[in-house]
């Protein structure tokens, strides 16, 4: 057994790597899909059970147990391959993929291999050009094919607890059946220097689109979808990575880095290899075609296994299965169910909500373009909905390093914020004070406000003499406002709300005091 | 001219972790190729209209709803397994990462 150094290896500096070597990806994401059962049991497919809870003979692969295909993956697959502009295959069957590994109890997993069910197509990928606008880059997608996913293994002894040195693993097979697609994009050229920036655009406009398809959690911190990324180097011959001169310098030999399991980890992935691949041509040596593992706290890839005579997979029909021949009025009563693509959605958005660029990215990069249309669909305005979602309850999530929407605020409470602010009962303060009560979980806005006694006095004759107790007592500023500078009107609004203990509309305020100096 | 080599059968054997002795080696290779050679006869008959087949029964999409079945105890998941710990089968350590 080979011991394994975790030392970083040498590295060209992005940038030079950039000046003579003209980057390639393919990247492989794997995605769970939310059916309620397995891919070929009834067994339940519940995150988080108990382990050997959800197994069955025939995800346990025992003698005689026989699958049978869960007909809503195959539907999620179809549409998955439609929204990814595929061709979906008339006739297709699984295969079997042998292999010695406790990951599968059967000794093979149930694959497609030749015959995916969706092969021929693209996904548009809008990423920052580095000039404040957006690109889009054309994604080809080579096939998306149905599979199981595998059990889960955790290594026990040895001096490190990680794998090498374990002394034993124990296996739980609950996930061991979860349906799974495979979605393998063609080799990306022409990406250039952008290529890190568009591997995470792919997997980010990935994820969108199978959120809105509804198909899956889309949950990279959970292992619902995982991406390997491919990575190899070739010489640059052209400035204009895309140029016919380019795509004529034959492709380097690649390594493939696995699971790489979140947004930001694709990019930073993508870039170490490229730069690991350049230091590693520039020594002379040939690049080892290998899988590589990402280690997320270090930031670098270390060797895993190269190719070998046991990666002789020997792929064969799969006999217990029929083959899947989805007629053309199921493809297209499939394709009529399809959402709206997210970015024309996003576009869509924007322009109802009137939002400008600038918003409209804040929003997409808090991930709150969900949780503002429930709150705007709740009565929110636009406007108030970005506010809240992107300011202080987006704020509150980042320290607390939880989801924006996982705060048990919901889009109805802040639309009920906003109603309240709107209808003149609370100002900006008071309204932020309900919100954390509402945080605090002492239930909802209007409640908040009666339990902490927050209202804006609605008594003009109150709110009447306090501004003119406020305008006794400063002659002077009362004085500049009368000649004309309405600009310090604010220091006397200050005053009024303190006298009101807060608890008053300060434009109402603004206005009564220069209604009463004669300027309004 | 045979169509499985000794070497083929050493490599098939590798891949299902089987061990053979060179004498077995030499037994199977002889076998293997002569039944290689009968199910190769099928090729004969078969004319170009006679697709392949990888199943005998024609029939396709046979589906089940996607409906959750209960699935074992526990205890009878693990009955089978040398041995378990932490509801978990317990097997010999892996030494692939992936």
């Amino acid at each position: 057994m080979s011991t394994r150094t975790r030392t970083a290896e040498t590295v060209v500096p992005f940038e030079e790597v950039m000046r003579r070597f003209d980057p390639v990806m393919g990247l492989e994401v794997h995605v769970e899909l939310n059916t309620a059962t397995k891919m070929f049991c009834g067994c339940a497919t519940e995150f988080g059970a108990e382990p050997n809870t959800q197994v069955c003979p025939v995800c346990l692969g025992l003698p005689g147990a026989l699958p049978v295909v869960n007909h809503a993956a195959v539907e999620s697959a179809i549409r998955i391959g439609l929204a990814l502009n595929c061709e979906i295959a008339s006739w297709c069957r699984f295969a079997r993929k042998n292999y010695f590994y406790p990951d599968m109890p059967k000794n093979f997993q149930t694959s497609q291999y030749d015959e995916p069910i969706a092969f021929g197509g693209y996904l548009d990928v809008e990423h920052d050009d580095g000039a404040g606008g957006t690109e889009v880059f054309r994604v080809g997608i080579e096939r998306a094919h149905m599979e199981e996913d595998t059990g889960k293994s955790l290594h026990v002894g040895g001096s490190t607890g990680r794998i090498h040195g374990a002394d034993y693993s124990l296996v739980d097979y609950n996930r061991a059946g979860i349906p799974l697609i495979e979605i393998v994009t063609t080799p990306l050229t022409g990406a250039g220097e952008r290529a890190p920036e568009i591997a995470k655009a792919y997997v980010s406009a990935l994820r969108d689109l199978l959120k809105a398809l509804g198909v899956s959690d889309v949950r990279m911190e959970q292992g619902s979808m995982r991406c390997d990324a491919n990575v190899s180097l070739r010489a640059k011959v052209s400035d204009d990575p895309a140029s016919v001169e380019q795509a004529a310098v034959p492709l380097g030999t690649r390594t493939e880095t696995k699971n790489v399991n979140s947004l930001r980890s694709v990019e930073r992935a993508v870039r170490y290899e490229i730069t690991r691949h350049a230091a590693v041509l520039d020594s002379g040596s040939p690049i080892t075609q290998e899988t590589r593992h990402w280690h997320e706290d270090t930031g670098v890839t270390t060797s895993g296994r190269p190719k070998s005579d046991a990666d002789d997979y020997r792929y064969f029909p799969e006999p217990d299965l029929v083959p899947v021949a989805p007629t053309r009025e199921d493809v297209e009563r499939l394709r009529a169910t399809l959402p709206e693509p997210p970015q024309e959605r996003r576009k869509r958005l924007q322009a109802d909500w009137g939002y400008s660029d600038l918003e409209m990215r804040d929003v997409v990069n808090a991930g709150a373009l969900e949780v503002i249309e429930d709150t705007v669909a709740a009565g929110a305005t636009p406007a108030a909905a970005r506010k809240w979602w992107t300011g202080e309850l987006a704020r509150r999530a980042n320290s607390e390093g939880v989801e924006v929407t996982a705060m048990g605020v919901t889009p109805a409470h802040v639309a009920e914020l906003d109603g309240l602010v709107r209808d003149g009962r609370l100002n900006d303060s008071m309204a932020r004070q309900v919100l954390e009560g509402v945080l605090a979980g002492e239930g909802g806005p209007a409640e908040v406000a009666d339990a902490r006694g927050l209202e804006l006095v609605q008594d003009d004759g109150a709110l009447e003499a306090a501004v003119d107790k406020v305008i006794a007592a400063h002659p002077d500023v009362a004085d500049k406002i009368r000649d004309g500078k309405v600009q310090a009107a604010g220091a006397l609004i200050g005053q009024v709300m303190k006298e009101m203990r807060g608890q008053a509309d300060a434009a109402k305020a603004r206005a009564l005091i220069l209604e009463r100096l004669g300027v309004s | 001219m045979s169509a499985l080599s000794r070497d083929d059968v050493a490599h098939v054997a590798m891949l299902a972790r089987i061990q053979l002795s060179e004498a077995e080696l030499d037994r199977l290779a002889g076998q293997l190729d002569q039944i290689v050679g009968w199910v190769g006869q099928v090729n004969e008959v078969a004319a170009a209209d006679v697709p392949p087949t990888s199943h005998p029964l024609p029939l396709t999409n046979v589906t089940r709803p996607d409906e959750v079945r209960p699935s074992l105890a526990v205890e009878q998941a693990l009955a089978a397994a040398p041995m378990a710990q932490e509801q978990r089968f317990a097997v010999p350590r892996i030494l692939d990462e992936d």
